[in-house]
């Protein structure tokens, strides 16, 4: 089987602590895949280690069938991963439709001279993508749709992080990362929230998600498969139903007796 | 209705109204001469706009700039030449006038790297000087036509500017900026120790001529008599409406967006493909070459330059014109560059504590309005734009 993104003895070290060891992962095409694991088990290292934050101290990764293992942030970007992050990394300044725009980077003609002098063509473009931002917001909440042109920072946080996953899945990526996406939301929010993201993958059944979650509900859910990972390893495989009863991974979320 | 009404362009005419008044105000401020009227037109000045801000007038003028700026900027033009025209024999507001120009254009520069890319520059006089002394060499020594001139300032103050891209793409925030403030001292006692350039005493520049034509002679329109800065105001202001439209279309382009995304989070634009060092570049640079420009031209108007014309303290002005306007507002640097400029001229009184009341604006506008005179409003990629 050819995997979409495939991790072998991924390792990342920071001083003395071992956030990711040894870590093997691979993603098959089209699935929705969990990381879960207590805090600091290494769930985002091992995103920040794939989208080109952190560098790796050991290990590969190949996405797309290429070594991304020492790609930069944009080159990976380009090859076709989006990410959202723990903390909304959201330019609160800038409108909606700013803020989607910056995740469809590759696709906006970046040349001084056609952004600078011709402005007919520029405006087709913008009117273009106008209309496709618009039409995904849409999807999540089509109240905030009416608000393109409004700045981010007004916003409540759900409608944040739906900013926000729209400016990952604008450029239509390979490969989602959702880094805690219910993370100071309430539960009501959280399940309009992955109502939304089933809504866009029913949408495009191409898209590939990780999802790193602490609220087990949303892991039931939404994912087909789960990892669990302790201290940087990881620990079980498999169903959410069959790693939730696994005793090492209710030892690594309780402890040990 | 509500709907309609957001479908509706804002109208135009608190606009018109906003700039008319304020064309008779500045035609008023620079006819004054003694010193009571002058302060009591300063203090008009401010209860004015306060009261207007209260009134919620200043909010119509704004809407109506958002919406019409592509009329309302020829309007500023025209403005512009009122002014020019009424003052046309008066030597001393003509060069005033194009040094509020001129210094707008070079603030325009320091915002491109500042208020967008957010690469904090304290060495624009620097910059400046180098265009003004790229005029001075080159009208000595060489025949190259003056409009040239310009140019290769604006291009000898990025290549020279590009000397400080390594250590600025290498340190942020403030080690940046310390940076800069690290080349100005350098560039001045460069300046000071080099004997081909005039040492401290500095350089003569000839002044503009084109095709001919001499800026430094008075000449007549019929039978009135005009001052010779006439000619170095016409191209001021072309200068500054090239800049002021090139900065305009910049902001609102992916460009201007790629600037905000990564001062706002280069984490955040650099996992979305954007090339922070490119950006930066391009910002740094082309920044540069504007405050290059508006330096050579402005070297050509006094005639003179020397070392002790482009200091530290000058490049704080400049800073200080963009906090006061309006972070990313080319419309608030323009009124900004208008009130640093003009008032410590014809306040006389005031004039050795200039420095002092800078600092005091500054510190005032940081503690009670940080996002400046006129804010910088939300990006509309097309004035008057709906979907």
């Amino acid at each position: 089987m050819t995997y979409l993104l495939e991790a072998r003895g991924l390792t990342r070290k920071f001083g003395g602590v071992v956030a990711l060891d040894n870590l093997d992962l691979a993603v098959v095409p089209n699935e929705i895949i969990g990381l879960i694991g207590p805090n600091g088990s290494g769930k985002t290292t091992f995103f920040n280690v794939v989208t080109g934050i952190y560098g790796a101290h050991g290990g590969s990764v190949t996405f797309d069938g290429a070594d991304i293992t020492r790609a930069s942030s944009p080159a990976i970007y380009h090859a076709g991963i989006s990410r959202t992050f723990q903390r909304s990394r959201l330019s609160l300044p800038l409108s909606i439709f700013d803020n989607i725009m910056i995740g469809n980077h590759k696709r906006l003609n970046q040349g001084l001279w056609f952004n600078l002098i011709r402005r007919g063509e520029f405006k087709r473009e913008f009117e273009a993508n106008y209309g496709a931002a618009r039409t995904l917001v849409e999807v999540f909440e089509p109240q905030l749709a009416e608000r393109m042109f409004e700045p981010v920072g007004g916003l409540p946080m759900i409608d944040r992080r739906r900013i926000e996953i729209c400016r990952a899945l604008i450029n239509q990526p390979k490969l989602l990362l959702l880094d805690e996406p219910s993370a100071g939301m309430t539960h009501d929010e959280t399940k309009e929230l992955m109502d939304d993201i089933l809504q866009v993958r029913d949408l495009n059944r191409n898209l590939t998600i990780i999802i790193v979650e602490h609220e087990m509900g949303v892991i039931e859910r939404i994912t087909e498969r789960c990892v669990v990972l302790n201290f940087g390893r990881k620990i079980a495989e498999g169903p959410y139903r069959q790693v939730a009863v696994d005793r090492q991974v209710q030892e690594a979320y309780l402890g040990v007796e | 209705m509500s709907e309609v009404m957001q479908k509706l362009r804002a109208p135009l005419l608190p606009g018109v109204v906003a700039l008319a008044l304020s064309t008779a105000y500045l035609i008023a401020l620079l006819a004054a001469e003694k010193q009571p009227l002058i302060i009591g037109l300063l203090a008009f000045a401010v209860v004015a706009v306060l009261a207007a801000h209260y009134l919620g007038w200043l909010n119509l003028v704004s809407r109506s700039f958002a919406d019409r700026e592509d009329v309302l900027g020829v309007y500023a033009i025209l403005a512009a030449c009122v002014v020019a025209a009424f003052f046309h024999d008066n030597h001393f507001v003509l060069l005033l006038f194009v040094t509020v120009l001129l210094y707008t254009v070079a603030t325009l520069g320091l915002n491109i790297q500042f208020g967008y890319a957010g690469v904090l520059n304290f060495a624009g006089a620097s910059f400046f000087g180098i265009g003004a002394y790229t005029s001075a060499v080159l009208s000595t020594y060489t025949a190259v036509p003056h409009l040239l001139v310009l140019l290769i300032g604006g291009m000898l103050a990025a290549l020279i500017g590009s000397l400080l891209l390594l250590p600025v793409l290498r340190t942020r925030g403030h080690y940046a900026a310390l940076v800069t403030i690290a080349f100005a001292l350098l560039l001045k006692t460069f300046l000071e120790v080099n004997d081909v350039l005039g040492g401290p005493q500095g350089m003569q520049v000839k002044g503009m001529s084109i095709l001919g034509w001499s800026f430094n002679d008075n000449f007549e329109i019929g039978k009135i008599e005009m001052s010779f800065y006439l000619n170095y105001f016409v191209v001021s202001l072309l200068l500054l409406t090239g800049t002021f439209v090139l900065v305009r279309r910049l902001e609102r382009s992916w460009i201007g967006l790629n600037l905000d995304a990564l001062r706002l989070d280069e984490i955040a634009a650099s996992c979305f493909g954007l090339d922070i060092a490119r950006w930066k570049i391009t910002a740094f640079l082309l920044g540069n070459f504007l405050i290059g420009i508006a330096g050579a031209l402005f070297g050509m108007v006094g005639g003179f330059v020397a070392p002790n014309n482009y200091t530290f303290a000058d490049s704080l002005i400049m800073v200080s014109i963009l906090l006061l306007g309006g972070i990313g507002n080319p419309w608030g640097l323009v009124v900004a560059t208008f009130i640093v400029v003009v008032v410590p001229e014809k306040l006389q009184t005031i004039q050795e504590y200039r420095i002092l009341l800078f600092a005091l604006i500054v510190i005032m506008m940081l503690l009670f309005r940080p996002e400046g005179l006129l804010p910088r409003p939300v990006r509309r990629y097309f004035p008057g734009w709906r979907a």
